[in-house]
């Protein structure tokens, strides 16, 4: 997500995927087991949870933990990824940020999924004037560049991991407003919700019990698309020095501090960036073999 | 068809409209002011004070939201608080700037994505398929802002191949402006070029199963005939509407892409703008980049209706 | 259908902004700046790299030599009456603004009466003590003082003595300056550059060699040293201070430097607010252990490569006014330790730190906060941008804020904003009336051995009470293509081109 790598074309992937109804989830388990891509990305991704989940265990030091005498030394022995301005450990840095940024990631996508599928899930069944005003709200900020957005609030929440999250998540709304209303305006007239209906079970109730269930795999899809896309978005802020505040690690900010060396010592931008794209790339695997999988015409 | 585009263009007004105010009521938010930041190093509380007053930075928000929209109604969208510039010219310098770049890096997504596209989906399930979808899925997963700093280090520090920023307008330096294009256009390209990709393999596919390409191929046609005859133009309409969806984002300019680069462009302004709380700025150039977003969407959707015969006729 | 053609012209439009332009054959001189100058309006300008353009485009009435010394400009001479309230200057004959205009007494008047009263100035503060001026004839003019001013005079070398020409002053003065320099204004292409051309009728037109100077805001260090390297740019001012190392290896550059006339360090919260209930706020011993736990040469080495030399007092040691037998404290935590003990504190002590959000504040901050640890404080960092820490620095949310000051030629311009009772910048609302009295004083002292003697206890008192922490003083390193010759560089980090020459 940035610049312009938006979700757009990948909202409407995740709409295909939701013509596969009714879910049949054993199938689409197998389907996934059997993507040897999804897998791959799946194994990228669990390692780097286990990484995060251990790091204090695994990091040869302490992430935080100055060396003056040590500063910005290649990579060797006994600082496999050598060390930064200040004398730090860049592996053990890497596996705390992996903290910060798989968590960045994950919250972010979780606030943009509590608020955007609702209000996007009443758009979608309401319809008439509370759907045009959604959908209006949801067009402006959709026309507003994604980072500005996420700079903006963070600017106005200050600086913070947690509040660079709130901005991420909150930028991010309009994608699932969108994909949830499209969805509800699609299933709304399908047999089971007509029939739904005509037994005289109450809009909440159908809207709870038949649609959202029949909404969810193409948002699923979306949310692992944009947590990918929502940990660039962390490191870009962290770039501008608006996300974790030092001494903390997250990706972005180490390779904010790096910008200044990169003649001198390459390897502080290298690793953070790689590691950076590995995870991406591991929730861009996982998120195309979800679609496949819930994709009917996939076969 | 008409009435259809004109009911697009009437739902875009409100948009317009919403995004004046959110922006003008998000950067209002923001903490600090602009004043703090001209005042300068030696911030005389005096002049601060006074400074507060000649911009009316202390009247409220909206009716500081209604005189902006009085005078820019007028077509005056006031001035930068920072250089003095009227925030008109600001827009008229960056918009080449900003066009230049996303059309370099727009013909580069194209020049890769389509051709790529298209194998994989010909080709699909064999390797090609494959590195074609690996590398398109690397190019969606590298961070463009890292990419650019370490194209600079190694292309322009190490081996100074490339020359590191900068912006050479296309008619003044053709050769210059290439020059500084091509790594920037490389960068954003890369990403766009992915998108384009993945969705050509999949409308050719598409395509590919229907029937009346089935027909041609049972009526014994070349392959390559099938292909580029039938199949190609087809694919093409779902592309086309996508390319000028992200047409449309690229105008607002990259912004981190243009910090790396140094580009002097619309993402650069605005980044710049909203740290220096030159609210007149931020105001001006966010409205404009997205009246340029809504305006490429509506030309993606007219452009869907006038290719597609369905819609035109009914 | 109607927006898309309006589109298409308006883009044609923008196009046509950027027609070729004639540069064959003429001199060129491209300097890399680190930011993108303000307002091109000296009496509403407020950013030092402004103050760099201006030095091509503006002339003033004085200016300073590399020794800081006030040298004539377009004020030939210069005297304080014997009561010391009337400055009297002689102007330059034949000198002449940009549209042609002579400068005379009637223009300096236009100017000086612009920068008192104009509601957009920001030099107001710096001429108040002028009552009035008057043109005692064509080329003499008087200044009636309201009190003694010994600071006057290098406001004059600065921006609140540069001329404008007085037909502009009702004008575009911000973005079309019609001023009095030896190169005149050509265009600007906002976060991009500056151009300035040739004015051949300047009085001292022979010593500008080149046809056009094109100013270029580069701020990523490393991009503009790129740009020298390669040769799109002749010289760039602000060399970092981890790039001196590698563009003294290159032998296509020059590194030139002299050591500035500001301070680089942090303000602490005094009296503002409840963040300054406690003791660092209120006993002087808790900023005294701070400072003591602080290795200032350490600093200098991880930070800058040894090129910052450590400070501990306001002006720079180049300044007459600098005290000599007030040390750069060595770190001692024992000794730090002890008076946290003294002052009863209970370590470790939790403190908030501000530093402006970029990687070198970021990176100075946390060697801070490793070296203050040890002593028994407890640092927590908030890096925010530059605009969010002026807020929460003039609203008192801090108890320590990192700042840094690039100078005044005046030793008042370093001190008395800073820790005087109202001051501008004293956002920590330190206050001591005896400090308030001897800075005051010594504005109306004009000379040099009594005003110093005021200063000199001034500096004690602060020093002693630890009223803001100095930390370095910033020196200035410029880097130049071989090429590029006669340029000299100044204490004020400015880059005037007289002299300047390119093979």
């Amino acid at each position: 997500m940035t610049d312009a790598q938006t979700a757009a074309p990948t909202a409407d992937a995740a709409v295909r995927a939701a013509e596969a109804l009714p879910p049949r989830r054993n199938r689409v388990l197998a389907k996934l087991l059997a993507n040897r891509m999804a897998l791959i990305g799946g194994g990228i991704v669990l390692t780097f949870v286990l990484l995060a989940v251990f790091a204090p265990l695994i990091a040869p030091y302490d992430p935080i933990k100055t060396n003056f005498l040590a500063i910005r030394r290649p990579p060797s022995e006994l600082y496999w990824l050598g060390t930064d301005e200040l004398g730090r450990d860049i592996l053990s840095r890497l596996l705390h940020g992996a903290r910060a940024s798989l968590a960045a990631g994950v919250f972010s996508v979780f606030i943009s999924v509590a608020i955007g599928v609702p209000v996007g899930l009443i758009a979608g069944w309401a319809g008439g004037w509370v759907d045009a005003i959604i959908s209006r709200i949801t067009d402006a900020l959709l026309a507003c560049p994604f980072l500005i957005l996420a700079i903006a609030f963070a600017a106005v929440l200050g600086p913070s991991l947690t509040n660079a999250m709130i901005a991420i998540g909150l930028s991010a709304v309009p994608i699932f407003v969108r994909l949830a209303r499209g969805q509800v305006i699609a299933v709304r007239n399908e047999d089971f919700v007509e029939g739904a209906r005509a037994v005289g079970l109450p809009g909440p109730v159908i809207l709870a019990r038949h649609v959202a269930p029949n909404v969810l795999p193409p948002i699923l899809v979306q949310a692992t698309l944009t947590i990918a896309e929502a940990i660039i978005a962390e490191a870009s802020l962290s770039f501008l020095g608006l996300g974790q505040q030092p001494p903390s690690p997250s990706w972005g900010s180490m390779l904010n501090a790096a910008k200044n060396f990169l003649d001198q010592a390459p390897w502080m931008s290298l690793f953070p960036g790689i590691a950076i794209c590995l995870v991406v790339l591991g929730f861009n695997l996982l998120g195309d073999g979800l679609r496949d999988a819930l994709d009917p015409k996939e076969n | 068809m008409w009435t259809l585009i004109a009911r697009r263009v009437l739902i875009a007004i409100p948009t317009v409209i919403l995004v004046s105010m959110f922006v003008f009521g998000l950067q209002h938010a923001l903490p600090g002011d602009p004043i703090l930041v001209i005042a300068g190093e030696e911030r005389d509380p005096e002049a601060i004070e006074r400074l507060k007053e000649i911009y009316r930075l202390n009247d409220p928000v909206p009716v500081q939201y209604v005189a902006w929209v009085g005078q820019a109604l007028q077509g005056d969208f006031g001035r930068s608080m920072r250089t003095g510039e009227p925030v008109s010219k600001l827009i008229v310098q960056k918009l080449p700037v900003t066009i230049q770049l996303a059309v370099a890096s727009m013909i580069f997504a194209l020049a890769i994505g389509l051709p790529a596209g298209i194998l994989a989906a010909v080709r699909k399930g064999t390797a090609v398929d494959y590195a074609a979808s690996a590398v398109a899925l690397s190019g969606l997963s590298i961070p463009n802002f890292w990419l650019g700093i370490m194209m600079i280090l190694f292309i322009s520090v190490e081996l100074r191949l490339l020359p590191a920023s900068g912006y050479v307008p296309f008619f003044e330096d053709p050769v210059g402006a290439i020059e500084t294009l091509i790594m920037p256009a490389f960068v954003l390209g890369g990403g766009l070029a992915a998108t384009i990709m993945r969705h050509t393999r999949s409308a050719m596919l598409e395509v590919l199963r229907a029937d009346y390409i089935r027909t041609a191929r049972a009526k014994g046609l070349d392959e390559r005939v099938v292909i580029n005859k039938h199949a190609l133009a087809n694919a093409l309409v779902p592309v086309i509407t996508l390319s000028t969806l992200l047409f449309g984002q690229l105008l607002a300019g990259a912004v981190l892409t243009e910090q790396v680069f140094t580009i002097p462009g619309f993402g650069k302004l605005i980044v710049d703008a909203v740290f220096n709380r030159d609210y007149g700025v931020v105001q001006g150039v966010v409205l404009c980049t997205a009246i340029g977003f809504i305006f490429m969407n509506l030309l993606a959707d007219v452009l869907y209706i006038v290719v597609t015969p369905r819609l035109r006729t009914g | 259908m109607k927006t898309k053609i309006a589109f298409a012209a308006a883009l044609l439009a923008a196009t046509a902004a950027f027609a070729p332009q004639a540069f064959a054959q003429q001199s060129v001189l491209r300097i890399g700046l680190q930011e993108d100058p303000d307002m091109l309006d000296p009496h509403r300008a407020r950013t030092f790299v402004g103050r760099i353009v201006f030095k091509g485009l503006c002339d003033k009435l004085l200016d300073i030599d590399p020794e800081l010394k006030l040298v004539p400009r377009l004020a030939t001479e210069w005297s304080f009456s014997g009561d010391g309230l009337t400055l009297t200057m002689k102007l330059r004959a034949g000198a002449k603004f940009h549209d042609g205009a002579p400068i005379n007494a009637a223009a300096v008047k236009a100017n000086v009466d612009r920068a008192r009263t104009h509601p957009e100035s920001l030099r107001r503060s710096e001429v108040a003590s002028v009552a009035e001026v008057t043109a005692v004839d064509d080329l003499t003019v008087a200044f009636k003082l309201r009190n003694r001013d010994a600071t006057l005079l290098s406001q004059l070398a600065d921006r609140a003595g540069m001329l404008l020409s007085p037909a502009s002053l009702d004008g575009d003065v911000a973005t079309r300056p019609v001023c009095s320099g030896p190169y005149r204004f050509v265009e600007r292409v906002q976060n991009d550059r500056i151009v300035l051309e040739r004015f051949a009728d300047h009085w001292e037109a022979q010593n500008y060699a080149f046809d056009r100077i094109v100013y270029r805001a580069i701020p990523d260090t490393t991009v503009r040293l790129a740009n020298l390297r390669s040769g799109e740019l002749d010289m760039i001012e602000r060399l970092a201070a981890t790039d001196i190392k590698s563009a003294q290896g290159d032998r296509n550059l020059r590194v030139v430097s002299t050591p500035g006339i500001g301070y680089q360090g942090a303000m602490l919260n005094h009296n503002h607010g409840d963040a300054s209930n406690n003791p660092f706020g209120k006993d002087k011993r808790v900023r005294q252990a701070l400072s003591l736990a602080l290795d200032r040469d350490v600093i200098n080495q991880v930070v800058f490569e040894g090129t910052h030399p450590p400070t501990n007092q306001p002006f720079p040691s180049a300044s007459p006014y600098f005290v000599k037998e007030i040390e750069v404290p060595k770190r001692d935590v024992a000794k730090a330790r002890a008076l946290l003990r003294e002052a009863g504190v209970t370590t470790p002590l939790k403190l908030d730190m501000m530093v402006t959000n970029n990687p070198v504040d970021a990176q100075l901050g946390q060697v801070i906060q490793a070296m203050a640890a040890e002593a028994g404080f407890d640092l927590q960092l908030r890096s925010m941008e530059f605009a969010t820490q002026l807020r929460e620095s003039q609203q008192g949310r801090f108890q320590i804020s990192r700042v840094g000051w690039s100078g005044r030629i005046d030793p008042d311009g370093n001190i008395h904003q800073f820790v005087t009772v109202g001051g501008g910048q004293n956002d920590g609302r330190y206050a001591n009336p005896e400090v308030d009295r001897l800075l005051n004083e010594a504005r109306t002292v004009y000379d040099f051995a009594e005003r110093k003697k005021l200063y000199d206890q001034a500096i004690r008192i602060i020093t002693d009470e630890v009223a803001l922490l100095y930390l370095y003083n910033q020196p200035w390193y410029f880097a130049l293509r071989t090429n590029v010759s006669g340029f000299t560089v100044s204490p004020d980090g400015m880059i005037r081109l007289a002299g300047i020459r390119k093979q």
